[in-house]
């Protein structure tokens, strides 16, 4: 009814006559309601957009920034290694690699064809450039290949037009200069697998590489530096499009060893094709100068990747050159353990240096003969002749009698049998039997074993660096720990200072009267290591020598008379030790070498510990035994292959 | 003026220039400055350059303009012959589509015609808008209370609807079918036939959803709660709304929206063009332009309100509403109101088939404003009486 009535009205309203045009005043009707419908709707939309713009418009503005701003990590530069003379051991050298911009061709897979015919692409580079491909985003470069040589650079850039998308880029690589003379202690750098990238982000940037050995390894945080930054502006599919703000990063931290490169060199050579390492430590400070250990190993081979054989080849080397002998070799320290012995027994005030010890050539204890190296004996010694001669049952005697416990405790005061402080990954601690270890392992302790504990035989095992730090505690007195890094980006450490050490607590004439004995052993007649002598005017060396049985020797074959250790397989000989400090009368370095079945300490090692502490003592830049060269004063601008000095022969 | 008009009227040469003369250039300066916002706009989207959009865009609304302009010229006795012919090939288009056509982005189905892109649903939509015109026409505003007359119609709406559902294109689908249900309100439907078919569709509508496609219902979960899928389907409302919101009231620039300028909008050259809009020029100019997509409305509404004869009333109250319903879906689409579907803004949106099916839309209203005053068909009895 409603309806009608005012369709009535409307048609009043309208100039057109009802009868000539019917439903036209219904469509009027209805259109003005459509009309309103449409306005009201529009309106309605224009008071949403009110909303979103003016009343959450701040909260979206927000969001919008986030949206725009990407911030991207740029890769620090990893820190330089040097020696103490500033020559570079670790070095950042640049890279050059191909890239290939996959949005840049149209047939990937053409382009990459192509390049393989140019710069060859073994199977490993082809699944990586796959799997690459399928995860990164269009406009991300693939790698192709890195470390080109310039040959190949040329040839890439000669073939540029039918390589689409292949451009040539640089990155960074690890360079070792001195490869394996310093394998062992720089270590090396790899790509960081994922365990690492979820302890630290940085690791994810491109470039970054992580210590993987050695120094590089236990100074790894050091090397890496700090990430600078830079935000981008970035579209949705992170497309840079502008940089809005850039913060450098802090590149990683120049160590500065202890080592002395020059030094490192002729101890290797001096240990030629030896399987063997060798310690030289400053024994006022503990600074490593030099720490070789041989077979050494390739180390720039890791950042490239080491291929299967080569490694099955290191892996399966009896020499063991991926070891660092100085730090993971343990060996049975042989009579090189009689110093700590005998400062055992006058602590423990059972001997006086004057007590004697009548040698028969064995002793017996329980039923069992312990036999002396001589098979004569060395009659009634005290404690300078029984170091002087190495005499077995003196040491049998006072290990008898002191007990094991009390070796061992002085021992570790030595730094024999503990972990050093050294800045290496993988040391080994080696060990200094007690009773109590031994029950710890469910066996029984007999007599016999403290009594072999006495000359560094039986369970004793310790590391070249230990032996190192031994001899330099019992030089110094002080308990120096011995250290490889020598300076931060220029500054040295407090540890450079000798009184930074603190003093062992072993009482001064004491220690005198082992160092005399060891003087005596290089420097008196019937010394045990007459070889040892230093051949330098007004400096004398004092030491020890040492070979270890790595099989036990039978009754019978002792007996024959006919037993000499040199024809026995080279893998059955005795290691040969040695351990000497120098000068004498003011000690200055100490020099532990051990050579791995070299038969007898005086023989193979005593010679060679002379040979390399004569080249130290040389070098010496305070002993003014030669002047010091150039670059040893002005460490910034280092002569890396000159060495400061030369050896007279 | 009168010597102007009858000169005009008087030689049959300049029949013809008459009738150019009664197109109402206004309406036709509104278009114009619609499409030039979409040029601006599309200048943006391309980063600033004429290509790849704003440039192709201007040459098809010039196509569209001369189309537009000779189908204003067409008398509705002509337009209501044509509007059967019309009709059948726009359903035979559809069903080619489905067949032979080419999907993108999921949803949108063309065919290539010469060498060009064709979507038959835009072109179904003035299809059925002519063929709705011309049988209410012809049966006349008496025969509307019979429910038996209305059956035929209903299927000329529901044939297109069903044929885009199938493509699918869900928007569409539903803009066809607001086209349908308008003519037949306007035309003059029974209030109490109206009330019958209306009870039942919330049930209807239960039953519709159970067959949706599944991407069709994830539009429906994603719009009650976009934030649930942040870089899946909600991706597009999310950063949308970003947009508008950091558009706040002045806008950040022309050129210098940073959402659609670092292409975090999603499609903002077709789809989200008004979030571009809003970005860049802020409340003020988003505004301005949904005033001007009104002012297109109500102006058709008006010269259908105006015409003298049913077909061109219907024809107009046609056309309008499909601007309107497309506004109104694209624009509660970039607002996050309604699920996302692929429709576009008319005449600002990039997109040939959308631009040139608007224009002759338009012609088709031009038309009814040119012969808005001829009186025809119905009862040719009553014409002569």
């Amino acid at each position: 009814m409603r309806l009608r009535r005012r369709r009535r009205e409307s048609s009043r309203l309208m100039p057109i006559k009802n009868q000539k045009d019917p439903g036209r005043g219904v469509f009027t009707r209805r259109a003005l309601l459509f009309m309103a419908l449409q306005a009201g709707a529009l309106g309605e939309l224009a008071h949403k957009l009110y909303q979103l713009q003016i009343k959450d418009g701040d909260r979206y503005a927000r969001m919008a920034a986030s949206n725009r701003v990407s911030k991207r990590y740029l890769a620090p530069p990893r820190g330089r290694i040097v020696d103490r003379y500033g020559v570079a051991l670790a070095n950042n050298k640049e890279n050059w690699r191909a890239l290939l911009m996959p949005e840049e061709t149209t047939d990937v897979s053409g382009t990459i064809e192509r390049f393989s015919t140019i710069i060859p692409l073994d199977d490993r580079d082809r699944a990586r450039i796959a799997r690459e491909m399928r995860h990164q985003r269009r406009f991300i470069p693939v790698m192709l290949r890195d470390f080109l040589s310039w040959e190949e650079m040329a040839r890439i850039e000669l073939n540029a037009p039918s390589l689409p998308g292949v451009l040539i880029d640089v990155g960074t690589r690890r360079v070792y200069p001195e490869g394996e003379l310093l394998a062992h202690l720089i270590g090396y750098v790899a790509p960081p697998n994922e365990r690492d990238v979820a302890r630290s982000a940085l690791l994810a940037l491109p470039g970054m590489r992580v210590g993987r050995a050695g120094v590089e390894q236990s100074q790894d945080e050091k090397l890496r530096g700090t990430a600078g930054s830079v935000e981008m502006e970035v579209n949705s599919v992170g497309r840079v499009m502008s940089e809005l703000n850039r913060v450098e990063g802090v590149p990683g931290a120049e160590i500065g060893l202890t080592i002395d490169r020059g030094l490192q060199q002729k101890v290797l050579s001096r240990i030629g094709e030896q399987t063997a390492s060798a310690v030289v430590m400053d024994c006022r400070n503990g600074e490593v100068l030099a720490m070789v250990s041989t077979p050494s190993f390739d180390p720039s081979l890791f950042d490239s990747g080491v291929s299967h054989a080569q490694w099955i080849e290191w892996t399966n080397n009896e020499r063991t050159p991926l070891i660092n002998k100085a730090v993971a070799g343990v060996y049975p320290p042989g009579s090189t353990f009689k110093p700590a012995v005998a400062m055992a027994g006058l602590q423990s005030g059972l001997f006086s240096p004057t007590d004697r010890v009548f040698c028969p050539g064995h002793l017996d204890v329980g039923g069992t003969r312990f036999h002396c190296w001589s098979r004569w004996g060395h009659g009634s010694v005290d404690l300078h002749l029984a170091l002087k001669y190495s005499c077995d049952v003196y040491f049998y005697e006072m290990a008898r009698r002191v007990g094991m416990d009390r070796i061992a405790e002085t021992a570790h005061q030595f730094g024999l049998g503990t972990a050093l402080d050294i800045e290496l990954p993988h040391t080994r601690t080696g060990l200094i039997p007690t009773p109590t270890w031994r029950q710890a392992h469910h066996h029984h302790w007999n007599g016999g074993d403290t009594i072999v504990s006495g000359i560094g035989q039986g369970f004793v095992q310790v590391t070249p660096l230990q032996l190192a730090t031994y001899t330099s505690r019992l030089a110094t007195g002080r308990a120096v720990q011995p250290h490889l890094v020598r300076a931060m980006n220029g500054d040295l450490g407090p540890e450079a200072t000798p009184d930074h050490w603190p003093e062992l607590g072993m009482p001064d004439k004491y220690l005198a009267a082992l160092r005399s004995g060891m003087f005596a052993v290089v420097n008196e007649q019937h010394g045990t290591a007459p070889k040892a002598r230093l051949g330098l005017p007004g400096i004398t060396m004092a030491g020890k020598t040492g070979s270890a049985q790595v099989r036990r020797v039978s009754r019978a074959l002792r007996e024959s008379g006919h037993f000499n250790s040199a024809n026995l397989p080279w893998e059955y000989r005795p290691h040969a030790l040695f351990i000497c400090f120098a000068p004498y009368d003011a000690p200055r370095y100490a020099v532990s070498v051990v050579i791995e079945h070299g038969n007898t300490g005086a023989d193979a090692a005593a010679p060679l510990a002379r040979d390399i502490m004569t080249d130290t003592l040389l070098r010496d830049p305070v002993n003014h035994l030669t002047p010091p060269p150039e670059s040893v004063a002005n460490a910034e601008t280092p002569d890396a292959d000159t060495p400061p000095a030369d050896t007279p022969e | 003026m009168k010597f102007h008009k009858r000169l005009l009227r008087a030689e049959p040469s300049f029949r013809l220039l008459s009738k150019l003369w009664s197109i109402s250039w206004l309406y036709v300066l509104l278009i114009c400055t619609l499409a030039g916002v979409g040029y601006v706009t599309l200048y943006s989207a391309g980063g600033g350059t004429p290509y790849p959009f704003a440039a192709p865009q201007a040459a098809r609304f010039a196509v569209g303009l001369v189309l537009m302009i000779t189908v204003a010229m067409l008398p509705p006795k002509m337009l209501v012959r044509i509007a059967g012919p019309l009709y059948v090939l726009s359903i035979i288009l559809l069903v080619a589509v489905l067949h032979m056509g080419h999907v993108g982005k999921g949803a949108e189905r063309w065919l290539m015609i010469g060498g060009l892109q064709v979507q038959p649903s835009e072109y179904a939509k003035v299809a059925l808008v002519l063929a709705l015109a011309a049988w209410f026409h012809r049966i006349s505003y008496a025969r509307m209370g019979n429910p038996l007359w209305l059956i035929p119609p209903a299927f000329l709406v529901l044939l297109p609807v069903v044929l885009v559902l199938k493509e699918p294109n869900l928007g569409t689908a539903v803009i066809i079918g607001g086209i349908g249900a308008s003519m037949f309100f306007a035309a003059g439907m029974r209030l109490w036939l109206i009330t019958l078919l209306v009870l039942p569709v919330p049930y209807l509508a239960k039953f519709a959803y159970a067959h949706l496609h599944d991407y069709q219902r994830a539009r429906i979960t994603t719009f009650l709660n976009p934030e649930s899928d942040p870089l899946g389907a909600g991706y597009n409302i999310i950063q949308s709304k970003i947009a508008l919101g950091s558009g706040g009231m002045w806008g950040q620039g022309y050129l210098h929206g940073s959402q659609g300028q670092l292409n975090f909008l999603p499609e903002k050259q077709t789809d989200f063009i008004f979030t571009m809009i809003a970005e860049e020029w802020g409340y003020v100019g988003a505004v301005t332009v949904i005033g001007l997509l009104l002012l297109l409305i109500l102006g058709g509404m008006l010269m259908a309100i105006r015409s003298r004869n049913r077909f061109g009333r219907l024809v107009a109250l046609g056309i309008s509403m499909n601007f309107f319903l497309y506004c109104l879906v694209n624009l509660s689409m970039v607002m996050g109101a309604i699920p996302v579907g692929g429709v576009p803004l008319p005449l600002v949106s990039y997109g040939g088939s959308a631009m040139l099916n608007v224009m002759l839309g338009f012609g088709l209203l031009l038309s009814t404003w040119v012969h808005r005053d001829s009186r025809f068909g119905e009862s040719e009895n009553q014409d002569q009486a």
